[in-house]
């Protein structure tokens, strides 16, 4: 496998039960690269989302993040399957933005942005609480500190989702679907966040069906429909003058 | 105008006679023996039975939240063997009644003579790989109360615990794993804190109603606490009811105390939520 790659992925199957959600995808991403995936709902670009973070395990097929295979160890050609602990250091450098933000509650955003240091990385609290408020400044919510969730808009909560993920300082951040859950007003200041952190060099697989967003930020577009990928490409030629005609279809639906 | 509510004055003035009239009534009454009554509220004996009766209902609360809690995480646990044993355990002591289970504790020393821990066929002269714990005749009878009340209260405590930990948005559990967080640590800081709004009010209801099930020590036999002592203190003065009231005060007064207790820890659990499950009507 290249150095240059973050993500390579070949011939991934996932089903639930007798359900086969990923019929073989095969796709990779480069270092620094921001991908949009897109398609019709249940085409299984969030379930794909899901097996890059190992949060769903895949049935077969290779999966490696930055020449690491996912989920297992290989010794003399056969896969083990990593132990819980493992697994969990692989996800540290993956991070994952949710459509539903999935902030803690019960804690304010700041701790919501310092509780992976604290507890996962054990860095001491002072220092996490100078870097946190550093990550919120950086999605511009220095003001809303002690705010807790609850008292936070749609955009603001998922911003200091992006921040608690920067916190680990990834390597690959995903993203499923992050502004789907937004009243369209609040879209904008999610997408400029997330276009701060593709101009800063970040690795993002973006789940989405903001084509605008694909279109200016994205350097590669993959349509995927019924768990597989039906084309991909530059988003501009993508989107532009679409190959197929499922993604034709799905285009027409969405610009 | 504010809305009248005449139905309502009617209601608690009726209300308020009736009260009225049975206190009247109470007052003279032969039969309840006030002087009894005033006798033996601050007695010195009645006032060590409440508090055996609330060291009982703390020490056998204690073990059946931490229990409680361990079994529920159990259920929920990836691993197979720590969800049956938690499974069967409440079964056991869900499906049978506290007061027979109480009977059984108190009769564990004649079932078993005493416990080995170790290897039992191994030794060397007198020497075994292991421990013989003897259950003596004379085992404390409290202790046997509270590993009664407790286990049986564990088996409540883990249903409830259970129905908290589901309360929680499977979203929290992935978030917090996407963040690299072992299960455990997901559970401690992340599931459990936010079960807690979920568990606490069905909680304090149990910490109350083990305060009331503590009357029930008398099956081990137990005789210290507060029933059994006022029931014996009656026996004396050939009068059973002044001192019923006098074990009715008691209780009442424990209860009071822990609404108010469970009333400022339902508040501070709240936090993250604008709106207090707590009815102002």
């Amino acid at each position: 496998m290249s150095e240059s790659l973050m993500v390579s992925a070949v011939d991934i199957h996932k089903s639930f039960g007798t359900n086969e959600v990923l019929k073989g995808i095969t796709l990779e991403v480069k270092r620094g690269e921001v991908m949009c995936l897109v398609g019709p709902s249940g085409s299984g670009k969030s379930t794909f989302l899901r097996c890059i973070n190992h949060l769903e395990r895949i049935n077969s097929g290779r999966l490696m993040v930055d020449n690491q295979l996912i989920g297992y160890r290989e010794s003399n050609g056969k896969l083990h399957e990593l132990k819980p602990s493992e697994a969990a250091a692989q996800r540290v450098g993956i991070g994952m933005v949710f459509q539903k933000f999935n902030l803690f509650p019960h804690m304010t955003a700041l701790d919501n942005v310092i509780s992976g240091m604290i507890r996962v990385q054990k860095i001491d609290r002072a220092t996490a609480i100078a870097e946190g408020t550093e990550l919120l400044k950086r999605v511009g919510l220095a003001d809303k500190l002690d705010h807790y969730p609850a008292h936070l808009s749609g955009g603001q909560q998922q911003r200091v989702a992006i921040a608690r993920s920067l916190a680990m300082k990834p390597k690959l951040m995903l993203f499923d679907e992050p502004t789907s859950a937004l009243d369209p007003e609040l879209v904008g200041e999610v997408l400029d966040a997330m276009k701060e952190l593709a101009q800063s060099g970040m690795t993002m697989i973006v789940v989405t069906h903001e084509m605008g967003f694909a279109r200016e930020v994205a350097d590669s577009l993959v349509f995927m429909d019924g768990g597989v990928v039906v084309e991909s490409g530059d988003p501009q030629e993508v989107l532009r003058s679409p190959k197929h005609e499922r993604t034709r279809t799905f285009l027409s639906k969405v610009l | 105008m504010p809305l009248r509510h005449p139905i309502r004055w009617a209601a608690a003035f009726y209300f308020v006679l009736i009260g009225v009239a049975f206190v009247v009534d109470a007052l003279h009454r032969s039969a309840y023996e006030w002087k009894a009554f005033y006798k033996y509220i601050f007695d010195v004996r009645v006032f060590k039975a409440a508090g055996v009766t609330l060291s009982l209902t703390a020490i056998s609360m204690f073990i059946a939240i931490i229990w409680g809690v361990a079994l529920a995480v159990m259920r929920r646990s990836p691993n197979p063997v720590f969800r049956q044993v938690s499974w069967f355990f409440i079964w056991v002591f869900r499906g049978t009644p506290v007061y027979v289970q109480l009977v059984f504790w108190g009769l564990l020393s004649t079932i078993y003579h005493s416990f080995f821990i170790g290897i039992p066929d191994i030794h060397f002269g007198h020497f075994y790989l292991g421990i013989h714990i003897p259950i003596s005749q004379t085992a404390s009878l409290y202790w046997l109360a509270i590993i009664g009340l407790s286990l049986n209260e564990a088996a409540y405590m883990a249903e409830i615990v259970r129905a908290g930990l589901l309360s929680v948005d499977e979203g929290q559990e992935e978030a917090a794993t996407s963040l690299g967080m072992s299960w455990w640590t997901t559970m401690r800081f992340i599931v459990i804190p936010q079960a807690m709004r979920i568990i606490i009010p069905p909680t304090g209801n149990e910490i109350i109603s083990m305060l009331k099930t503590t009357s029930l020590v008398t099956a081990v036999p137990l005789i210290t606490d507060l029933y059994a002592r006022t029931r014996n203190i009656s026996d004396e003065i050939y009068n059973p009811i002044p001192l019923l009231m006098v074990a009715c005060a008691w209780y009442l007064f424990f209860t009071t105390v822990l609404m108010f207790i469970q009333y400022f820890v339902e508040k501070r659990f709240a936090r993250g939520h604008s709106v207090l499950r707590v009815s102002h009507e």
